[in-house]
């Protein structure tokens, strides 16, 4: 479905890189045509914002499944696929069918599996798959234990001018941990590994991404160790950004209590300071993405003993409301949320989308960031409710939602 | 006690030497210095002391002082079931559905418990030791991990108890054909048992099933989480043998005693409850391991960690043994067998590190000449291997009967 009529959004406050002001937003044939005092035109279908946010609609880098309920409802306009998928987007034609999957409403930008069967042993068809829609390449859930063929990834990847996304834990530390070695995993007899996993293979792809020049985006730094090496990296002017869930920063190991299998996930959460060291490395620019990792796992996946459950959690219906608490809570201000959510995992995909710039794709939402609402793992709009923040009163929520200038659900 | 026929234990070289001399088992010897040497052994040994040079046995008083127990044991009757006004009344004394783990329980309730085993203990020691209290009633022993003696215990309590016992081995279950936890806990329930023990592999998955089912769930293990009735019958032994030595406290606490659990901490749920358990009696208590067996983090759950096992005995009153299981020194943790027994193994030398009269443990099955020397393990007066089982079945016997009052409609409970 195109956009046929222009689209003006008046009387909101609107999200850019620069700050939040008040003004307008014009959409002309699904692109954004201007931003600041304009006026209306004749044929125009005018949207009065009432002093809402027009913002960006989300872009999600790193989700594990398409569940458009959920995405429309957190206001997720694009997302990147993970590649771990049944069969795994190791080859060109699996890409192109998920590039495709999700439209008109819903565009996703599959990421390539950067070794067959994401078995770290042997390169995929990266540039096949880059032409057949793959926007990065990524290890998917586990890292590649083979520093050789890291190696050679990179390489390829960097000649490709493609993001090699990771997973950042050694696998021989990790093993089949289930949560991070501490006292909280000692008192539950949980199988562990210390934390110190995600550091040594952060510390790997950083070296390794310096030695080749690619750029690399590890999905998830949920640690003061690797957080310090990725600023160290950055500032040293190695081509390397760092992501993380809300979870990470919302929530400590003791969400495990109870055993819990919905505070199950990869990477496990971490102690407490480790969660400090995530939300201070938002605040300072370390962190400059934070994605959903949304991973609806239904009851057969989860209601088991703990280290037999599946790690994941539907996070896209929750993603805004958790990052919005960093606003409340000082640690960045509104615009730089929007970068957090949109405009830097759109520059990483290499997609005209995540901010409102004349010429981006119309991908908007109003946003009430204070709107109230508890989070209920019975009532979500996922395909299964597995979220670590049930029953958790949260603010800020979607309240209307365009995908290329075309209303979503409307 | 039978202190003639102990006498004459001694004078032949303790237990071991007489098990040895004569081919018997060691717990058998050594259940002679409780219950005197039957007469059909006196003439063998009568011969063995001749043999070796040693003094005869004083055999009048060994046959007078074996018929006083035996005239004694006749007439014992179960002990009074705990002090009243001591703990709260009825069903307030522990009000628990199920039994998940010591981390759930109060001191005074796991003092209840153990008070309430000792009745079982007497009963135990009967030549008759069977009761109707839960006859009618139906158990489930749902073991998803290989066990023979946890499973014997519980089997042995609900009988002793009078409640119909029914085991489920998962090799044998649906669990093999993909059933899930869940749903194998749902078809117990639906069978209206009236309690379930589990032991599983994975930490957690008991508690998950008692969220399950409509009657009390016993933990019988649960991956490296907890054990709990293997630290009440740990602490149960260990307030008997403390008696036996005259060193019991009047209020049934283990208050400043220094126990030092050494083996594999890290995937050892007997060292779980352990630890909770003896510190909420009031032991102080040191854990030993190589690192890659120690948990992080153990220190916040108030024991103190050595690597030195040396170090670790110096002074210990207790000295409890954790199984290494065989997998686990064949490299993975641990060089091999002889270099674990080399760096952890309690021999005779090592225990000498420990207080003069320090009691030994192991939960069971012992690796001997590995964590343990068989010499250690047999000393009669200083190892009380034997007496923890023992104790298994009267603590177990104890909570089926409290866990099971409710849905018997007992006064106070229902």
């Amino acid at each position: 479905m195109k956009q046929t009529r222009p689209l003006i959004i008046t009387g909101g406050r609107v999200v850019t890189p620069d700050g939040v002001r008040p003004g307008t937003v014009r959409c002309v044939r699904g692109r954004i045509e201007a931003v600041g005092q304009i006026e209306a035109q004749e044929r125009d279908e005018i949207v009065d914002a009432r002093g809402a946010l027009v913002a960006p609609g989300l872009v999600d880098f790193g989700v594990f499944a398409i569940d458009k309920p959920a995405f429309h409802f957190g206001g997720i306009t694009r997302a990147a696929l993970m590649p771990d998928q049944s069969p795994p987007l190791d080859h060109p034609a699996r890409v192109r069918f998920a590039a495709a999957s999700g439209k008109p409403d819903f565009w996703v930008h599959p990421l390539g599996a950067a070794t067959v069967g994401l078995e770290g042993a042997h390169l995929a068809e990266i540039a096949l798959m880059r032409d057949a829609g793959a926007r990065a390449v990524a290890t998917g859930r586990r890292w590649i234990a083979d520093s050789g063929v890291m190696l050679r990834l990179m390489q390829y990847a960097a000649m490709l001018d493609l993001v090699v996304v990771t997973h950042a834990e050694d696998g021989g530390i990790a093993g089949h941990a289930a949560a991070t070695a501490s006292e909280m995993a000692t008192r539950l007899g949980l199988p562990s590994a210390p934390a110190e996993a995600e550091a040594l293979a952060v510390a790997r792809d950083i070296a390794l991404a310096e030695m080749t020049g690619a750029r690399l985006h590890l999905r998830q730094v949920t640690t003061r160790a690797a957080i310090a090496m990725v600023r160290a990296a950055k500032v040293r002017g190695v081509a390397v950004t760092a992501g993380v869930t809300p979870a990470h920063f919302m929530l400590s190991d003791l969400a495990l209590k109870d055993f819990r299998t919905f505070a199950r996930l990869s990477p496990p959460l971490r102690e407490e300071a480790d969660r400090r060291a995530v939300i201070e490395a938002i605040g300072d620019g370390t962190i400059d993405v934070v994605a959903s990792g949304h991973d609806p796992r239904g009851p057969e996946d989860k209601r088991l003993p703990f280290a037999d459950a599946a790690p994941g959690m539907a996070g896209a219906e929750t993603l805004l409301a958790m990052v919005l608490t960093l606003v409340r809570d000082g640690v960045i201000p509104m615009e730089r949320a929007f970068d957090l959510v949109a405009r830097n995992p759109a520059r990483l995909l290499g997609v005209e989308a995540g901010e409102l710039r004349p010429g981006a794709e119309a991908d908007l939402a109003l946003v009430d960031p204070e709107k109230p609402w508890v989070v209920d793992s019975a009532k979500m709009a996922a395909s299964a409710g597995n979220t670590p923040f049930d029953r958790q009163p949260v603010e800020g929520r979607v309240t209307a939602l365009w995908k290329g200038g075309v209303r979503v659900g409307g | 006690m039978a202190d003639a026929s102990s006498k004459f234990i001694d004078d032949l070289g303790g237990t071991s030497a007489v098990a040895r001399l004569i081919d018997a088992p060691i717990s058998t010897v050594h259940s002679w210095r409780t219950i005197g040497i039957p007469q059909s052994r006196l003439a063998h040994l009568r011969l063995v002391a001749l043999a070796e040079g040693k003094a005869p046995p004083d055999e009048a008083a060994i046959n007078a002082e074996r018929e006083d127990l035996v005239a004694s044991r006749k007439t014992v009757s179960p002990a009074p079931a705990p002090t009243p006004g001591r703990y709260p009344p009825g069903g307030q004394a522990f009000p628990h559905r199920s039994l998940l783990g010591i981390g759930h329980l109060e001191t005074h309730e796991i003092l209840y418990l153990l008070d309430e085993a000792e009745q079982w203990v007497a009963l135990n020691r009967q030549p008759k030791k069977h009761t109707d209290r839960l006859a009618g009633l139906t158990i489930i022993n749902a073991f998803f991990e290989n066990s023979t003696r946890t499973l014997l215990s519980f089997e042995i309590a609900g009988k002793r108890l009078g409640a119909d016992v029914v085991n489920m081995h998962a090799a044998q279950s649906s669990v093999k054909k993909g059933e899930t936890l869940i749903d194998t806990a749902m078809t117990l329930n639906a069978m209206r048992v009236d309690a379930i023990v589990i032991r599983h592999g994975s930490s957690g998955a008991v508690q998950l099933i008692a969220q399950r089912v409509d009657c009390p769930v016993l933990n019988a293990g649960d991956g490296q989480h907890e054990h709990p009735t293997q630290a009440l019958l740990d602490a149960l032994a260990l307030r008997h043998a403390l008696r036996d030595r005259g060193r019991a406290s009047s209020d049934g606490m283990l208050n400043g005693l220094k126990v030092t659990i050494c083996g594999d901490i890290l995937h050892s749920r007997v060292a779980r409850s352990n630890i909770l358990c003896l510190q909420a009696l009031g032991a102080v208590v040191r854990v030993c391991a190589p690192p890659a067996l120690m948990p992080a983090g153990i220190e916040a759950m108030g024991v103190t960690p050595f690597a030195d096992f040396n170090a670790a005995l110096d002074g210990a009153e207790v000295v409890m043994m954790l199984r290494l299981q065989n997998e686990r020194m064949e490299g993975q943790f641990v060089p091999s067998a002889r270099e674990y027994r080399h760096l952890y193994g309690l021999t005779p030398e090592r225990l000498a590190r420990a207080a003069p009269d320090a009691i030994v443990m192991h939960p069971g099955p012992m690796n001997r000449g590995v964590e343990i020397d068989s010499t250690v393990a047999d000393l009669s007066d200083r190892s009380i291997i034997t007496d923890q089982v023992e104790m298994g079945v009267a603590i177990r016997m104890a909570c089926l009967d409290v866990l099971t009052r409710k849905a018997r409609g007992v006064e106070g409970w229902a």
